[in-house]
């Protein structure tokens, strides 16, 4: 593969053409740095601090190592950022929060664009980004996550989905999961809700966010994901991934029933089979409150 | 100037303070608040500008600027809920270029067709037109001039244009861009009941149990409708979704039967349903012979193209579409051929879902809603199409009841209230009259104060019918030389844009006219434009899907000089004497009027200029006082005197159905479902109980036809006018995306909206992609037989093609996908087809 992949193959807009100026700004970070650290002595055990936690809102090209190990392997050659044909990768300078002449991209103003051909990976010379990343759908660069679900205008029942239309990694790593709107009684909610399993932390999302502070950010994986305890486990996941129950299978149930009627064991419970003009006639607020009152 | 602080603000404010003063509390929040709003907001409600779902919002103004929105809790249609367009409606008005003065192109201080834009005063702007108008109307007499309006026109801008264009220009050539957006629908339900617009109302979506879209992208193009199925869906037992589309869409996250099936071949779907229903003798026999005529309608009637195209001249019956009577057995005979076997392979769609499909509306216990828009409408076949869904609705009786219900959605926010309901097309006049009929033509005459004759019939010597495809064919051909498009982008959304739109409006003898809001396509293709006052900038009123009508009050100044469409209408008539665009014979008939202006023969004609207006006399119901420019410049309460002329043609005219409450009613309510009579609405049409023009005993009637009894129209499948073929490989489909209304031109101007979607993509399948060695995010050109664009290929969106079709938005202005369709209609409806033409798509 070049190093310059297809160039002519990229977006319309947003495409810089003149990549000459890295390797001069490449030494003027360089140069930076040394002088930085001259200058500022006194600072160099903060700064030796800072470059070990990266701040939630820069994110580490794909396929790039564990923090740790990223950090020592990365040379701040520039090539990845050379060769990202969005030109999204920045360079960190001193004063952003992030470990001098590394790569990184903020998503809220520029996401990783999830090239198929993952260019930048192959760019790195020492493995900081990690080669063998040649799916960019197995990037985890980052989470999504909507973590003001008060702002999301979405859990209100606006019709937005803007996240969930531009996730690249189309209804896996955002998904709408539909519930009734009750107090408008008569809508749906279709809030987006994120899967980690799929989730490539690219950001397309957050930029998209059409709030004025996204309700939806990346966020390094460390800080996003809960655990659950060992000890218990979710038994329709459990029997999803197996493909089938884990135990043997009920025979068939049987049962005194009116008639008119049926019983759905698994599902629905009792049916009524004569479905005449009106098995949910009414409004759904109807149907709605019915499913109250019989609850109570 | 607008009053500034709603009452019911300042009351609350001050109650507030006056509280805390007593208590002897400083209040930290309430000032500093008050403070950065920069005083109180006033709330007021008004339709949403975007689609024809007809949500409401309340618009917050303060200091003369609209600042924020809310959907409106209390109204019935969204209850507070809005989409993403809607979300930005506070922002849709403040576009850094908003145009403010009009434009002319001149060359050394004259008008110049090739000359840059240069600001006039609308003085200048009008002397000239009215100059090429009047030339153009003496030269080439009544096609020589013709205007083109939208669905997006509050109800008397439609109202005003018809008067101008039919009686004082005298001519038909008045065009909605509703034509390219559902005359097909309008076709189809005169011909089926004889009345325009859907029998059921938006309370469907929650009475049907049956949910079936045919090539309507509800999820997106109707969000709001959307969230109330899907919550019908969730919450009701047994209910399901069935959906048919060309392309899976984001309506197949929801669908029990999601269905792709090959272009054009939705005839045979509808065909092959009732064939089913037939068969298996489902029909409801009972109401078939109380109810319903069975028709045919002649089949071979070409694409619309010109007249020398060999697909035109192939066609035995091009353009025909009188319907020949037929017996029930000719009928069932008809669909014998669309068995399952040949539906499914013709269709693509495998059989067990077309047979899932056909189950459903033959069960006699399900109510069944069908919904559909664009993919009906724009179709070649879009009024046969729209025809054969109510055939199987009236087949089995399901129709005109809650919850069984064919529903036709519209796309703009006034293609009914306006377009269809003011009959803004050049064959329609108000309330489902028709210009072809002499009556209705005398009957607009007498309420119009006119000589007999003033409105040409479609046969007399200048009143040709030009529908709106066929005046960009009129411009390049140079049979009409005037032309102005008000409040839509033509330019952007009309077909063929290399071959006719440009050629059309550049053409060297053509004086173009744009009104806009903003500088669009249009406007650059424009000689004069004029800058246009939108939405609340003007007193205003709306027409949706429902039959509801929707009125809201002027809320802020437009910016500049801009005016609304209204006073640009009113005022322009001002400027043409009678005598100069009247046949003298036809003046002789009323000698008074020799010398008048069109203003005052049309206007201020003793019955619209007879409600009188004065500043601070339009509030709502806080006592809160709004502005009302056009009627303070002319003198009278304008838009009233307008709506209640329009009125008459409800309650005197011929066709009975569409009664309208009184103007004033409109201001307090938030919407009214017509036919209002006694301002009791209508929610469900020609049934009894419901429906106040069906008497006691009658049961169904649909009384829009002379027998009562609706038509089930026999129509065959037909093929597409431009298949794919080896060298132009793929369909073509054009659309929107729920981002973007129609052409960009304000969403785009919302920087949050342009961020989420900022360019129009070609959706592909990944297959064809490879296979073309693209893939997602490779820059391609997509070209037809008539030009090309370049864009980016997208094959994760939310749009899967199946193999053999792309799919591409048109509200890119950097990307115009109306130079690759075809100026290809419905040869009945004249509505264009922007789904299907054939493209090839390769590595640009």
């Amino acid at each position: 593969m070049s190093a310059h992949p297809t160039s002519d193959d990229r977006p319309v807009s947003g495409r810089r053409d003149a990549k000459a100026v890295n390797r001069r700004r490449v030494l003027f970070d360089t140069a930076k740095t040394a002088c930085g650290v001259a200058l500022f002595g006194l600072g160099v055990g903060l700064y030796a601090r800072n470059s070990q936690a990266l701040p939630a809102e820069a994110i580490r090209p794909p396929g790039a190592l564990p923090e740790t190990d990223f950090l020592s392997a990365c040379v701040r050659c520039g090539l990845c950022v050379r060769d990202c044909p969005y030109d999204i990768l920045k360079l960190a300078e001193l004063g952003d929060g992030v470990a001098t002449g590394t790569p990184y991209f903020t998503a809220r103003t520029g996401p990783c664009e999830m090239c198929e051909d993952i260019p930048c990976v192959p760019a790195c010379p020492t493995g900081a980004l990690d080669h063998a990343l040649t799916d960019i759908s197995k990037a985890r660069m980052g989470l999504a996550v909507v973590i003001d679900q008060e702002a999301c205008i979405a859990f209100q029942g606006l019709r937005c989905e803007v996240c969930f239309n531009i996730c690249p990694v189309r209804g896996e790593a955002i998904k709408l999961e539909y519930r009734p709107n009750k107090r408008s009684g008569k809508h749906a909610i279709f809030p987006p809700v994120v899967y980690s399993d799929h989730c490539t932390g690219c950001g397309l999302c957050e930029k998209a966010c059409i709030l004025e502070e996204a309700a939806i950010k990346v966020m390094p994986i460390r800080l996003a994901k809960g655990e659950i305890g060992e000890h218990y486990r979710l038994g329709w996941k459990q029997k999803e991934d197996a493909g089938d129950a884990l135990v043997t299978p009920d025979p068939e149930h049987k049962y005194n029933l009116p008639a008119g009627k049926r019983y759905d064991h698994a599902g629905r419970g009792l049916i009524d089979d004569t479905s005449a003009d009106s098995p949910g006639s009414g409004t759904a607020l109807d149907t709605l409150r019915k499913g109250i009152r019989e609850a109570k | 100037m607008t009053t500034n602080v709603s009452r019911r603000e300042m009351l609350k404010a001050s109650a507030v303070a006056a509280t805390a003063s007593a208590a002897g509390v400083t209040l930290a929040g309430v000032n500093p608040a008050l403070a950065q709003d920069g005083g109180v907001i006033r709330w007021d409600k008004a339709p949403c500008r975007f689609c024809g779902t007809g949500c409401s919002v309340l618009v917050g103004v303060n200091d003369g600027r609209v600042v924020a929105t809310q959907g409106d809790p209390d109204a019935p249609v969204n209850r507070g809920l809005n989409c993403i367009k809607g979300y930005f409606l506070a922002k849709i008005m403040y576009g850094e270029d908003r145009l403010t003065k009009p434009l002319l192109r001149k060359k050394d201080g004259k008008y110049d067709k090739n000359g840059d834009f240069e600001e006039v005063s609308w003085d200048e702007a009008f002397d000239i037109m009215a100059e090429k108008w009047v030339a153009a109307r003496k030269a080439k007499g009544p096609k020589g001039v013709g205007m083109f309006g939208s669905g997006q026109w509050t109800v008397w801008e439609g109202y005003a244009a018809q008067k101008l264009i039919k009686a004082g220009f005298r001519s038909n050539s008045l065009e909605p861009n509703a034509r390219h957006c559902m005359a097909s629908a309008v076709g189809a339900f005169m011909r089926a009941f004889g009345i325009d617009e859907p029998m059921g109302c938006y309370d469907d979506l929650e009475h049907a149990d049956v949910f079936v879209l045919w090539g309507a992208n509800m999820a997106e193009m109707h969000p709001i409708l959307w969230s109330r199925l899907t919550n019908t869906r969730l919450t009701k037992e047994g209910s399901e979704v069935h959906v048919l589309s060309t392309f899976e869409n984001r309506n197949f996250e929801l669908a029990d039967n999601g269905m792709v099936f090959e272009p054009q071949t939705d005839l045979a779907i509808a065909n092959y349903i009732a064939n089913y229903i037939i068969q298996n003798e489902a029909y409801d026999k009972d109401f078939l012979d109380k109810h319903v005529n069975f028709t045919k309608t002649p089949t071979d009637i070409g694409y619309g193209l010109r007249a020398d195209d060999p697909r035109e001249k192939a066609a035995a019956n091009r353009a025909k579409g009188k319907l020949s009577k037929i017996s029930f057995e000719e009928y069932a005979k008809s669909l014998e051929p669309y068995t399952l076997e040949y539906t499914a392979e013709l269709t693509k769609v495998p059989a067990e879902n077309l047979k899932k499909l056909a189950e459903a509306y033959a069960d006699p216990n399900k109510k069944v809603a069908s919904f559909w828009t664009m993919g009906f409408n724009q179709h070649t076949r879009g009024v046969w199409v729209n025809g054969l869904v109510y055939n199987i609705h009236l087949l089995m009786g399901k129709i005109a009841e809650p919850g069984n219900s064919p529903f036709s959605l519209t796309g703009q926010p006034s293609a009914c209230g306006t377009a269809r309901e003011v009959g803004t097309f050049t064959h329609r006049l108000p309330a489902d009259l028709v210009v072809a009929n002499d009556k209705h033509r005398a009957f607009a005459e007498k309420i119009w104060k006119l000589p007999e004759g003033t409105i040409p019939g479609p046969k007399s010597e200048g009143g040709t019918l030009i529908h709106a495809v066929a005046m960009h064919r009129a411009l390049k051909d140079g049979v009409m030389n005037c032309f102005w498009v008000l409040c839509n982008n033509n330019m952007q959304a009309a077909a063929n844009m290399n071959d006719e739109s440009w050629p059309g409006w550049r053409n060297p003898d053509n004086f173009i006219t744009v009104s806009d809001p903003y500088p669009t396509v249009s406007a650059v293709a424009a000689d004069l434009i004029l800058p246009t006052s939108m939405w609340t900038e003007k007193e205003g009123a709306y027409g949706n899907a429902e039959r509801r009508t929707q009125f809201w009050r002027e809320q802020v100044s437009g910016p500049g000089e801009s005016r609304s469409d209204l006073w640009q209408i009113v005022e322009f008539s001002k400027r043409i004497k009678v005598d100069d665009v009247w046949e003298a014979e036809l003046l002789d008939k009323m000698p008074e009027y020799k010398g008048k202006t069109l203003y005052d023969i049309l206007y201020a004609n003793g019955q619209v200029d007879q409600f009188p207006y004065e500043d601070g006399m339009v509030t709502d119901g806080d006592g809160n006082a709004y502005k009302n420019h056009e009627s303070e410049d002319f003198g009278f309460y304008v838009q009233k005197g307008l709506f209640e002329e329009y009125r008459r043609f409800q309650y005197e005219g011929p066709k009975k159905g569409h009664e309208m409450a009184d103007y004033d009613a409109y201001h307090k309510a938030r919407g009214m479902r017509w036919p209002v009579i006694d301002g009791k609405e209508t929610l469900w049409r020609f049934r009894e109980g419901y429906d106040p023009h069906v008497a006691e005993g009658e049961g169904v009637k649909f009384y829009g036809k002379p027998d009562g009894r609706a038509n089930i129209i026999a129509a065959p499948f037909e093929p597409a006018a431009e298949p794919p073929d080896d060298e132009f490989d793929l369909w073509l489909c054009t659309g929107r995306v729920l981002e973007h209304w129609h052409s960009g031109s304000m969403t785009r101007r919302v920087p949050e909206l342009h961020r989420a979607v900022p360019d129009a993509v070609v959706f592909m399948n990944p297959k064809d992609a490879k296979k073309r060695k693209l893939r997602d995010g490779s820059t391609c050109k997509i070209a037809t037989r008539r030009g090309e664009i370049v864009t980016r290929v997208e094959t994760r969106g939310r749009n899967k093609p199946p193999q053999g079709l792309v799919f591409v938005p048109w509200f890119d202005e950097s990307r115009l996908v109306n130079k690759l369709t075809l100026d290809q209609t419905d040869p009945l409806s004249k509505e264009t087809d922007y789904k299907k033409c054939a493209c090839k798509v390769e590595k640009a």
